[in-house]
């Protein structure tokens, strides 16, 4: 076993161990569990970084377990893995802050941070996944690891939520299972690292194919929450704060947009999908959710519902991308807003989730004058509002620019159409609560104040959306140096010779 | 070989004898009988298959006892949920026998439980290990009584009806079978069944002996529509009874089945036959699983999963023309070890929730999690190897299933396999999710602890069917080697 391989298992294990360990822990011992939490995230986001650089000077990071006959497990870093687990390995040291802070004195404490740390585990397996068993294997592993988050409440309305959730992920995981059975017995074992099978397949075998990239993308999409099925994610809105933010920006909804790209970029391989022309479904699909979720969001007042619908509209653009494979500029859009979205999304559910623990908000018409409350809480959430809308200089600007370059290069015009449409309607909901949180008038007492102390909140609730607004603005800002996500998605983009 | 055998009949009979030091007896039996089905396995993968006739007599005259990849594994799975059964057995009795009410009664039901598993043992090791057909019979015979026995153990009139019914159903299959026997002897004057392969040729007589012997073994092994049987007599036993009939005594006469259809007589099995069994296979999945989903009781939903887990074994049987030969039965022994250890876990679980609570209703397990939490994590991992999640055993038996289906061409039967697990996600998380309500007051009214004899089996059986999965290259690796060297000795089916 070599350095490499060593490296991918312990990034594994550095929250899967304390994940162990914290179910065993009495519900008492909440300073070891936090510590045990905070050192796992932060010896993963090294050992993750340490892989990174790996990855950029060309070293293979590899581990085959062969199972039976063409069922192979591999992990493999490869520059999207990396993107993928440096994302998820940032937000989730941020997400535990937040969540130790926010589920202070709740009960079951143990038994949430054990399922959070496998939660983390299942995530970077997905992005290591070398091939699609092993993306299977995680991919399902992440909704069982999931489903104990989503009704950690133990009311009945969570666990109609948590019903509804498995329901949705399973059946798209057994059609995904299908989909991936079907191609292997087509063209046999698919690796990641090919970036796509031999076309000689078209000819023989051209309208099974095009039936089993449908029925993969129907698989992941189901956690992508692309329209038509997108139904579990408002209602898991019933979750705590913390498995929010994890559903919508670390693990679960990212989860199926990584899977789009996997199975655009590396199972079928952009030439293979543009002959079979599947790929208009694909972007038709995309701007249907993404102008559909919009819609929705206007019409809520409960604030986490409305930023889900919107989660629902954003993370399209990933697939818009996607289906515009041809096109580099948009690749690298799609790709980008992956990272983008997250930081932009968690700082908006943290926010949402400061509300309601300090003040009990969850509703708009209740955050007339919150700002004038809750001065840094607002200005995180506006940064992350107004990065939504994509306005210059934040993050969604740079998804957005990219994603419109790629369509008018490719002759795309309805994609900008598209991409205007959508942002109008980003401003027209979030516009609307900034106004009122920073210019309204506080009306009465606040709902339910459960704070009061020397900050506007606790400070382990303050901090990290404080953070990840200042990534929104700072990536932005640099987006050309070295070290903006900006350039490893040039440098993802270069690697597939586009 | 013998001795896997001979040993746990002689612990049953030490067991009636000495009714004070049942569990040590008892104890010492399993972990032999594990020690020894491993050696078996180490001279079989140095030695290849062996065979051993009972006396000296050889064959047509003597009795035949032989290892291959099948019969090992089975064997060793069989060794490894015995053992664990004994631990548990031992918490379950002394935690019943702890309450003061009805001491008497459970000291009886312990007193006989002992002697009576052993024996059921030895049938079960006998059966794997048995090379004529008469001699499957007995063994046939040994389990079926030692198992009626047990399901009539707890006593109460349900159980009672359902053990009488079970017995019923188990003689019957039993005499059907013996008929099949006398028709082959008859016709062929031999009961090796590697000497029996050579008669297999096409031939009324031969159709109708496999018929038989088919029909007898179905009842056993409670294929729709001959299920009746089965949840009432599973749910109602005592619960490391009820783990012991789910997790090994189908799968013994299932294993015949198999063995007769793929091995003895594959000459002369038609491709309608594989349908038709496929084909009750597939309702089974289906009417089990929908069945499991309606049950009120959470012991009557476990055994109904049984029901629709014996259905996939069936739908290798058409199956089986895409895939090769160490790989149909790579298929149905991973589904068998996943379901031995997954259907003995969650059988513990729900026993334990018995005992915890004092009854099984569904709607009523709310809050269970925060005072067994072991129980509950060993039932989530059981059910998730039921479904057939990755990494489970059932993961790649369905993975193999799923790709002779297509390589067959063969679509309709991924609909079912897929549907299947679905039903099964739906029957486990129905109970899942009754765990996770918290409840505002402490409504539980038996705070007595259970013992880490109870917990513990259940949750390592649980881990290991979860992960049986990655070590799917070892059984394969054991399976191919027995095909490959049968195929070397006996190339044209000779002993």
């Amino acid at each position: 076993m070599n350095h490499g391989q060593l490296l991918l298992i312990a990034i594994l294990l550095s929250s899967f161990i304390p994940g162990i360990i914290i179910f065993f822990l009495p519900e008492e011992k909440h300073r070891l569990r936090t510590l045990l939490n905070l050192c796992g995230s932060i010896v993963k986001i090294s050992l993750i970084l340490v892989m990174n650089a790996g990855i950029y000077y060309g070293h293979v990071f590899e581990i085959r377990v062969p199972l039976i006959p063409g069922v192979e497990l591999l992990l493999n870093g490869d520059p999207l893995s990396a993107l993928f687990a440096t994302l998820s390995s940032v937000l989730w040291l941020l997400t535990t802050i937040y969540a130790v802070g926010y589920l202070e004195g709740s009960p079951n404490r143990s038994h949430f941070f054990g399922y959070f740390s496998l939660c983390v585990t299942v995530t970077i397996g997905i992005a290591l996944a070398g091939n699609l068993v092993t993306f299977l294997l995680f991919y399902e592993m992440l909704t069982l690891s999931t489903y104990p988050l989503v009704i950690h409440r133990g009311t009945e309305k969570s666990l109609r939520a948590g019903r509804n959730y498995l329901i949705y992920a399973f059946s798209g995981g057994a059609v995904f299972l299908v989909a991936v059975v079907w191609l292997q017995t087509i063209v046999g074992p698919v690796d990641f690292s090919a970036a796509g099978f031999s076309p000689s397949y078209l000819d023989s075998h051209g309208p099974v194919l095009a039936l089993i990239f449908v029925l993969l993308i129907i698989g992941v999409g189901v956690k992508a929450a692309l329209v038509p099925l997108h139904g579990w994610l408002p209602q898991a809105m019933v979750a705590p704060a913390p498995v929010s933010a994890l559903l919508h920006a670390v693990a679960v909804v990212k989860a199926g947009a990584f899977g789009i790209i996997r199975i655009v970029l590396d199972v079928f391989g952009a030439q293979n999908l543009i002959l079979l022309g599947v790929l208009p479904l694909l972007g038709g699909i995309a701007t249907i959710t993404i102008l559909y979720g919009s819609f929705r969001a206007l019409q809520q007042d409960d604030l986490k519902r409305r930023l889900a619908f919107s989660t629902i509209s954003q993370v399209s653009y990933i697939a818009l991308g996607m289906s515009m494979v041809d096109q580099p500029l948009a690749v690298i859009g799609g790709l980008v807003h992956l990272v983008h979205q997250g930081l932009m999304k968690i700082t908006l559910f943290f926010c949402a989730g400061n509300l309601a623990e300090t003040l009990g908000i969850h509703r708009i018409s209740e955050m007339s004058g919150v700002a004038r409350r809750m001065p840094l809480t607002m200005a995180a959430f506006s940064i992350g509002a107004l990065g939504m809308i994509g306005i210059p200089p934040t993050v969604g600007f740079v998804s957005k620019w990219y994603l419109g370059l790629g369509g008018l290069a490719g002759g795309n015009w309805w994609l900008l159409l598209v991409l205007v449409i959508s942002s109008l309607m980003n401003g027209w909901y979030f516009l609307p609560i900034l106004v009122r949180a920073w210019f309204g008038k506080q009306q009465g007492p606040w709902p339910e104040e459960m704070y009061s102390g020397r900050y506007e909140t606790k400070l382990m609730l303050l901090v990290p959306p404080l953070v990840t607004a200042f990534i929104v603005l700072a990536a932005g800002l640099i987006a050309n140096a070295q070290i903006s996500p900006l350039a490893w998605v040039r440098f993802i983009v270069r690697g597939y010779g586009l | 070989m013998i001795a896997s055998v001979i040993l746990p009949l002689i612990a049953g009979l030490l067991c009636f004898l000495f009714n004070r030091r049942t569990f040590i007896i008892a104890l010492a039996a399993t972990l032999a009988n594990f020690l020894i089905a491993s050696f078996l396995l180490y001279q079989f993968l140095i030695f290849g298959p062996m065979r051993c006739y009972i006396g000296g007599w050889q064959p047509p005259l003597g009795i035949t006892l032989r290892t291959d990849g099948p019969a090992l594994l089975m064997l060793l799975i069989t060794a490894v949920t015995g053992f664990a059964v004994t631990l548990y057995a031992r918490g379950y009795f002394s935690h019943r026998i702890s309450d003061p009410v009805r001491v008497g009664r459970h000291q009886r039901q312990q007193r006989y439980f002992w002697p009576l598993w052993m024996l059921l043992l030895a049938g079960l090791n006998g059966l794997f290990l048995s090379g004529d057909i008469f001699n499957l019979y007995v063994t046939l015979e040994i389990i079926g009584i030692s198992a009626a026995s047990l399901a009539a153990l707890s006593g109460k009139p349900a159980s009672q009806r359902a053990s009488f019914r079970y017995l019923l159903i188990s003689l019957l299959g039993s005499l059907t079978y013996l008929l099949g026997v006398v028709f082959l002897y008859r016709s062929c004057g031999v009961l090796d069944l590697d000497l029996l392969r050579n008669f297999a040729v096409n031939g009324s007589g031969m159709h109708a002996a496999l018929t038989l012997l088919t029909i007898g073994l179905l009842l056993k092994t409670a294929l729709v529509p001959l299920h009746f049987w089965l949840p009432p007599a599973h749910a109602n036993a005592l619960a490391p009874v009820s783990v012991i009939l789910s997790a090994l005594v189908v799968k013994g006469s299932f294993y015949l089945l198999f063995r007769f259809w793929f091995e003895t007589f594959a000459s002369i099995v038609t491709t309608q036959a594989l349908n038709f069994l496929g084909t009750l296979g597939a309702i089974a999945i289906l009417w089990g699983a929908i069945q499991a989903i309606r049950q009120q009781r959470l012991k009557l939903m476990v055994a109904y999963s049984t029901v629709s887990q014996l259905g996939y074994l069936f739908i290798a049987f058409p199956l089986s023309k895409a895939a090769e030969g160490a790989q149909v039965w790579a298929i149905v022994i991973f589904m068998a070890l996943t379901h031995a250890c997954a259907k003995s876990a969650m059988f513990m679980a729900a026993g334990n929730i018995y005992l915890h609570l004092g009854h099984d209703r569904i709607k009523d397990l709310s809050g269970v999690r925060a005072s067994l939490p072991i129980t509950v994590f060993a039932y989530g991992i059981a059910g998730v190897s039921l479904m057939g999640l990755p990494p489970s055993g059932a993961f790649i038996a369905k993975w193999m299933l799923l790709s002779s289906s297509f390589a067959s061409s063969q679509w309709w039967w991924p609909l079912v396999i897929v549907t299947g697990s679905l039903l099964a996600m739906v029957y486990v998380f129905r109970v899942m999710s009754r765990f996770f309500v918290i409840l505002e007051t402490d409504t539980l009214k038996n705070p007595v602890p259970l013992s880490p004899l109870l917990e513990w089996p259940a949750l390592i059986l649980a881990l290991i069917s979860l992960f049986l999965g990655l070590l799917a290259p070892w059984p394969l690796h054991i399976l191919s080697r027995g095909s490959m060297t049968l195929a070397q000795t006996f190339p044209g089916g000779l002993p």
